[in-house]
């Protein structure tokens, strides 16, 4: 850059668009909160159900459903932006702000995680992995606001392992198609289904493991708050009026159990499933075959070359 | 047989259902356990190498519990998902029997 100079800090227009990025951050999370306070039934007791469903658009075969998992994780996207956008917003050469230290730090740690992991075939993986994982930790963090975490629907977990999956295919197929099926029956024929079961399992495995995770401890949180209640009343029951009523169990300990099941398995399953798709993937690439084809290819072009030549 | 008979009968079986399922929990916390006194003795053996060891264990471990979280995952759906759908149907065969 020719022109670089730091940015006015200070200026009204820079702080108007931090201010603005930052609005980007919150209002979905809010509209969200907002949503589901409208949406959710007036109910007493512990009801632990599904992602509810917004509206559904008619379609010929069956209606689209708009659930409340598919708009929790449209925001957490859209949150995710604009948390990119303020960490490199007034980016210069010689870093003067700490946002910029920061979002060097996240790239180089994940450029770094990418590398080791995948090799120099790969390295230019990193946003793909940055994403996801920051998407899926993002996903799971956002029950801690109260919403519906969008990673305990099976749905989402499913679409990421599909687009997983088809990348692990897209990769075991460089080295032929005629390969990866000979690859199949590889070490004798009869193993072919448990092969092709194999082949499936992977993206089901990740979808299901990082889902169950996540609902369990939901579900683990929904119960833990009542059953404590219950069980301080049972302590404090023989006291007259008020002070019997008092939940006093439940004050701490739900918060506590939160940081295990909410926060660190859903960073924890974040990391897993950004891992083993980097395993997976890279993994999958049949790199003898695909060079044995490459220099097969090469020399039927310098054989036409020759020939027209 | 009367239909809140066998409403109950059902309800009772899934909740049978669901606590065999759980005895899948036996699996990773054995595996767990192996994995965790292994990683105490390389960490033992070798300190230096203590944060490699660390991550790697919540990593084995992570995927290691994940057949307990597919056990979970049946035990919860046949607590919390099934009785709706079950007793609806076997109301729907009552009505349709008389």
């Amino acid at each position: 850059m020719t022109d670089d100079h730091a940015p006015d800090v200070k200026s009204t227009r820079f702080r108007m668009i931090d201010y603005g990025c930052i609005a980007m951050m919150i209002l979905p999370l809010v509209a969200c909160m907002i949503l589901k306070v409208l949406f959710t039934p007036a109910s007493e007791g512990v009801h632990i159900t599904g992602a509810m469903i917004y509206f559904e658009i008619p379609a010929p075969m069956m209606p689209i459903i708009i659930s409340e998992s598919q708009v929790n994780s449209w925001a957490v996207m859209i949150s995710i932006l604009g948390l990119c956008l303020y960490l490199t917003h007034g980016l210069t050469e010689k870093a003067v702000c700490k946002r910029q230290l920061a979002a060097e730090w996240i790239v180089e740690k994940c450029r770094k995680l990418v590398h080791d992991n995948m090799g120099d075939y790969f390295s230019a993986w990193s946003p793909f992995i940055a994403a996801i994982m920051g998407l899926s930790a993002f996903s799971s963090l956002s029950c801690l606001l109260g919403l519906y975490a969008p990673t305990s629907d099976v749905n989402i977990t499913v679409g990421w392992a599909i687009l997983v999956f088809f990348l692990i295919m897209y990769y075991k197929f460089r080295g032929g198609l005629w390969n990866y099926f000979v690859g199949l029956f590889k070490p004798i024929p009869f193993f072919a289904p448990i092969n092709l079961i194999g082949e499936i399992a992977t993206p089901v495995s990740m979808a299901f493991r990082h889902y169950g995770n996540v609902l369990s401890g939901a579900v683990i949180s929904a119960l833990i708050g009542p059953a404590l209640g219950g069980l301080s009343k049972l302590v404090l029951g023989w006291l007259p009026g008020v002070l019997g009523e008092i939940p006093f169990l439940r004050i701490g300990i739900p918060a506590a159990l939160s940081i295990y099941f909410d926060v660190f398995s859903g960073l924890m399953q974040a990391f897993i499933f950004a891992m083993l798709t980097m395993l997976n993937v890279s993994g999958a690439v049949p790199w003898d075959e695909w060079n044995a084809r490459k220099e097969k290819r090469k020399a039927r072009k310098t054989k036409l070359e020759k020939t027209a030549a | 047989m009367d239909i809140s008979m066998a409403v109950g009968l059902m309800l009772g079986l899934l909740g049978l259902g669901a606590g065999i399922a759980m005895i899948a929990g036996i699996g990773p916390g054995i595996g767990e356990g192996n994995a965790v006194a292994k990683a105490v003795e390389a960490i033992g053996r070798q300190p230096e190498s203590k944060g490699d060891v660390t991550s790697t264990l919540i990593m084995g471990c992570a995927i290691a519990e994940t057949t307990g979280l597919y056990a979970l995952i049946v035990a919860i759906l046949l607590i919390f998902v099934a009785p709706g759908s079950f007793v609806g149907l076997l109301k729907d065969t009552v009505k349709e029997l008389k």
